[in-house]
C-alpha cells in the first residue's frame, strides 16, 4: 500500500471510530458476563439479547464471556472497578452471600414486587428457585436455571454385562453392579478427577445420604457435630470403598470434565455421574459429535446408603443466577425480565439448555432424561446445592480436595473430616 | 614501636582521607546534575513506587488478615496466615516441588545448555537453523507449550500413545500418576528453557578470544583440558548468570504447570506460584494467599542476594 492509500484508511477508521463512540453514548449498555463455552447455547443467548436490542434501540447489550475459573479469579477485582460487568452468572451460596455482604451487589426485593406483564416480577419463578438465591430475606440474583445431580448409564454396556439399572436402589447394589461390569470388561464409571469437583458430586451425595437435612444444614453453620458428625466419616468410608473397586477409566486424575462425557458419549464407561443435561453434554464433547442415542441412556438417582437417614427423592444439584451489581443501570433488570419471561425460558428449555425456573415454562422441557429431572426437581424433598458453591469458595474447594484424596485412599476418612474442621475454624 | 606504628597509621589516614575528599566531593550532585535527575528519577521511582513496593507492601499487610477480596479487609488474625501455611501439606509439596525444579535446573538443563553451545559456538553450514531449532521452544508461549505436552503425555490420543501403542503397549498417563506427573512436568521445563541458557552461553563463547584456545591448543591441551582450563574459567560468569537466571525461574513456574497439571493429581505437581493461585486467588483468601507470597518474595530476595554477594560480585 503507498503512502496516500494507508492515510485514506486511517482517515476512514478514525471517522469510523468516532462515528460508532457518539452512537455507542446514546446507548445505555448493559454488561453481560457469562461463563457459557456450549455454541449451541449461546447462540439461543445471543438471540434473545439480539431481538432485545432491536426493541429497545436505545439499550445495547453486550455479552462478554470468562472461562469458568478465570471468571471466579477475576470477578472480585472486576466487581469492584468501573468496569464490573452489570450482570453476572452466579452458583448463589457462600459467594454470592460473600459478594452481597460487601455491598457489590444490587438488591432485588424491589425490582420483584415491581409489576412486569400484570404481576409482581418476583411470582413469575418457581418459589423454591428464589429462596435459594435470598439470604436474610433479600435477593440478590435472578434465577434463570435449576438442575440436579443424577447417575446417566449407557443401556447396550448395562445389558451386555447383564445389570439391571432398576436394581441400583441401594450403594451396595451399586457396588456389586461396580464389579460386574468389571468382570465384563467394561469400565464402570466415568469421573473428571483432574477437576476434583466431579469426585465431590459423591461424597456430597454419600453425606447427604447418610447424614441427611440437618447434618448437612448443621455442618453449613457449626451446630451441632458439624462435620464432626459420624455420617462424615461414613461418606468418607464409603466413599474409599467405591475407590478401591478402582471403577473409573484409566488416568481419570488427570481427565478434564469435557472429555469425561466425551468418554461417555463415544461409549467408554457405563455410568457418568453427571449434570440433567448430560444428553446434550455427551452428544456435543463425543468424538463424532453424535455420541450416544438418547433411547440408549438411561437415568437412575443416586442409591440410598443401608442405615442412612434421607430419602431417595432428596436432590443434589445447581441454581443458578444472574447477579446485579450495585451500580448497574436499570436497564440491566429489563432485560433479565425479558431474558427470563417465560417465551424464552421456554426456548432455553426447547433447546435442552436447562430447566427453567419461570412458572409454566417447565412445560416446554424436551427430552426424556432433561424432562426426569425436572420432574424430580419438583417432587424434591429437599433440594441442596452443589457442597462447594454452598460452602463458600475456601471450605468447597476443600471438600473438593477431600473427595479426590478419598475416592484415591491417600486420606483416611478422620483425617478428612479433621481437614474440614480446621478450614472451617478458619473461616 | 607503638608511637612509629601510631605515627604511620595517622600519616597512611591523612593521605586517604586527602586523596579521597576530591572522588567524595565529584559524587556530590552538582546544579549541573540537578535538573536531570529532576527530570529522569520521577517517572522510574515512581513505576517503581507504585508497581513494585505498594503491591509488595500491600500482600505484607493483607497477609495480616482474613480477607476475602472484598471491601476492605478488617479481620485481623496476626499470623495466623502463616501458621496455617507452614501446616499446609500442598504447600509443602509446593516448597518440595520448586526444590526439585531448582536442582534440575541447575544440574540437568543447564549443562545440557552448555553442551549444546559448545556444539553451535562453532561455525559450521546449518548451525543458525540448529540454533534456531533448540531456541524455539522457549520463543514459544508457555501456556501454548503446556497445552502442546498435555496432548503429548494423553494416554489416550496423545503421542504417547501412539508410541506406546507402535510396540502393542498401553501407554501410562503420566499426568494422572501423582508419582510420575512432576517428572513429566520437569521434562517440559528442562525442554521449554534450556534454549535461552545455550544461546546465553553461545554469547558467552563467541567472546573467549580465540587465541587464547589457540596457545593452549598449541601447548597440547586436549580438548577436554581446553575446555576445562580455559573455556569453563572464561565462561564463569555467563555461567553464575545463567544459573542465577534458572534459580529464579523455578521459583517463578507458573504458566507452564497451569496447562500441563494444574498443579494436581492430589497438588502433586504444585509450584509455589500455582499454591499461591490455587488456595489463595481461586478460594478467595486474600490474606492467605497473601502470606504464601510474602513467603515467595522471601525466598527470592534471600536466594538472590545471597547468590549476587556470594558469586557474582566480581561479575
Amino acid at each position: 500500500m503507498n503512502f496516500r492509500g494507508s492515510t485514506i484508511l486511517g482517515a476512514a477508521l478514525a471517522t469510523t471510530g468516532i462515528l460508532g463512540a457518539t452512537m455507542a453514548a446514546a446507548q445505555t449498555e448493559v454488561r453481560w458476563l457469562h461463563i457459557e463455552q456450549n455454541p449451541a447455547y449461546l447462540s439461543v443467548w445471543e438471540e434473545i439479547a439480539e431481538s432485545f436490542n432491536a426493541q429497545n434501540p436505545d439499550v445495547n447489550v453486550t455479552m462478554q464471556f470468562l472461562e469458568n475459573e478465570a471468571f471466579k479469579a477475576r470477578l472480585p477485582t472486576l466487581l469492584q472497578s468501573n468496569s464490573a460487568p452489570h450482570m453476572f452468572y452466579s452458583w448463589g451460596g457462600g459467594v454470592l452471600r460473600a459478594q452481597a455482604e460487601n455491598g457489590v451487589l444490587m438488591n432485588l426485593n424491589e425490582a420483584m414486587a415491581e409489576e412486569r406483564d400484570g404481576q409482581p416480577w418476583g411470582e413469575s419463578f418457581n418459589a423454591a428457585a428464589v429462596d435459594g438465591l435470598t439470604f436474610d430475606d433479600n435477593l440478590w440474583a435472578v434465577p434463570f436455571r435449576m438442575g440436579t445431580v443424577s447417575f446417566f448409564y449407557n443401556r447396550e454396556l448395562f445389558d451386555q454385562a447383564g445389570v439391571n439399572a432398576d436394581d441400583l436402589t441401594d450403594w451396595d447394589a451399586l457396588l456389586d453392579a461396580v464389579e460386574t461390569l468389571k468382570e465384563a470388561g467394561i469400565t464402570p464409571i466415568a469421573v473428571g478427577g483432574g477437576e476434583r469437583w466431579p469426585v465431590h458430586f459423591y461424597w456430597s451425595y454419600l453425606a447427604m445420604r447418610i447424614g441427611g437435612q440437618e447434618v448437612v444444614d448443621n455442618a453449613k453453620v457449626g451446630e451441632g457435630e458439624g462435620f464432626g458428625h459420624e455420617a462424615f466419616i461414613r461418606a468418607g468410608e464409603e466413599l474409599t470403598r467405591l475407590g478401591e473397586l478402582d471403577p473409573f477409566q484409566p488416568g481419570y486424575l488427570g481427565a478434564t470434565w469435557p472429555q469425561t462425557l466425551g468418554l461417555f458419549g463415544d461409549g467408554g464407561a457405563a455410568m457418568i455421574l453427571s449434570f440433567e443435561n448430560t444428553v446434550g453434554t455427551q452428544r456435543n464433547n463425543a468424538a463424532d459429535g453424535v455420541g450416544l442415542d438418547p433411547d440408549n441412556i438411561g437415568r437412575f438417582p443416586f442409591p440410598m446408603v443401608e442405615g442412612g437417614d434421607s430419602q431417595i427423592t432428596d436432590t443434589l444439584g445447581g441454581l443458578n443466577g444472574w447477579a446485579v451489581s450495585v451500580n448497574a443501570p436499570p436497564e440491566t433488570l429489563d432485560f433479565l425480565a425479558y431474558f427470563t419471561n417465560l417465551e424464552n425460558q421456554q426456548k432455553m428449555a426447547a433447546a435442552e439448555m436447562l430447566i427453567p425456573v419461570t412458572t409454566g415454562a417447565e412445560e416446554a422441557v424436551v427430552g426424556e432424561h432433561l424432562r426426569g429431572a425436572a420432574d424430580q426437581l419438583a417432587a424434591s424433598t429437599w433440594h441442596q446445592n452443589y457442597f462447594d458453591q454452598d460452602f463458600g469458595p475456601a471450605l468447597g474447594r476443600v471438600i473438593n480436595d477431600i473427595s479426590v484424596e478419598l475416592v484415591t485412599g491417600n486420606m483416611s476418612p478422620g483425617e478428612a473430616v479433621s481437614m474440614l474442621q480446621n478450614e472451617f475454624a478458619l473461616q | 614501636m607503638a608511637s612509629v606504628t601510631g605515627g604511620l597509621l595517622a600519616k597512611a589516614r591523612k593521605a586517604i582521607r586527602e586523596n579521597a575528599r576530591p572522588i567524595r566531593r565529584d559524587k556530590v550532585i552538582g546544579p549541573s546534575r540537578l535538573p536531570v535527575l529532576l527530570l529522569f528519577l520521577p517517572p522510574a521511582l515512581l513505576l517503581f513506587t507504585v508497581f513494585v513496593m505498594l503491591p509488595m507492601g500491600e500482600a505484607a499487610w493483607y497477609s495480616l488478615y482474613n480477607w476475602s477480596g472484598y471491601g476492605r479487609p478488617t479481620e485481623f488474625v496476626g499470623l495466623r496466615n502463616f501458621e496455617v501455611l507452614f501446616q499446609n501439606r500442598a504447600f509443602h509439596q509446593a516448597l518440595t516441588n520448586t526444590g526439585l525444579i531448582m536442582v534440575v535446573s541447575i544440574v540437568i538443563q543447564v549443562p545440557l545448555a552448555l553442551w549444546l553451545a559448545m556444539l553451535l559456538a562453532e561455525r559450521f553450514p546449518g548451525v543458525v537453523a540448529f540454533r534456531l531449532i533448540f531456541f524455539l521452544p522457549y520463543v514459544l508461549a508457555d501456556v501454548a507449550a503446556g497445552l502442546i505436552w498435555r496432548f503429548v503425555y494423553d494416554g489416550d490420543y496423545g503421542l504417547f500413545a501412539a508410541i506406546f501403542g507402535f510396540f502393542g503397549m498401553s501407554a501410562p498417563y503420566v499426568l494422572a500418576d501423582r508419582d510420575l506427573a512432576i517428572y513429566a512436568v520437569l521434562a517440559v521445563v528442562v525442554w521449554k528453557y534450556f534454549g535461552f541458557h545455550m544461546m546465553l552461553f553461545i554469547a558467552g563463547l563467541q567472546a573467549i578470544d580465540r587465541n587464547l584456545l589457540e596457545a593452549a591448543d598449541i601447548d597440547g591441551a586436549s580438548r577436554w583440558q581446553r575446555f576445562r582450563y580455559v573455556t569453563l574459567p572464561l565462561l564463569a560468569p555467563t555461567l553464575r548468570l545463567s544459573i542465577f537466571f534458572a534459580v529464579i525461574g523455578s521459583i517463578q513456574l507458573f504458566d507452564v504447570v497451569m496447562p500441563l497439571t494444574g498443579g494436581g493429581p492430589l497438588n502433586s505437581t504444585e509450584t509455589l506460584v500455582t499454591f499461591l493461585y490455587s488456595y489463595g486467588v481461586m478460594r478467595m483468601q486474600i490474606g492467605f494467599g497473601s502470606a504464601a507470597g510474602v513467603v515467595l518474595f522471601l525466598i527470592c530476595v534471600v536466594l538472590a542476594f545471597t547468590y549476587k554477594r556470594a558469586l557474582m560480585r566480581n561479575d
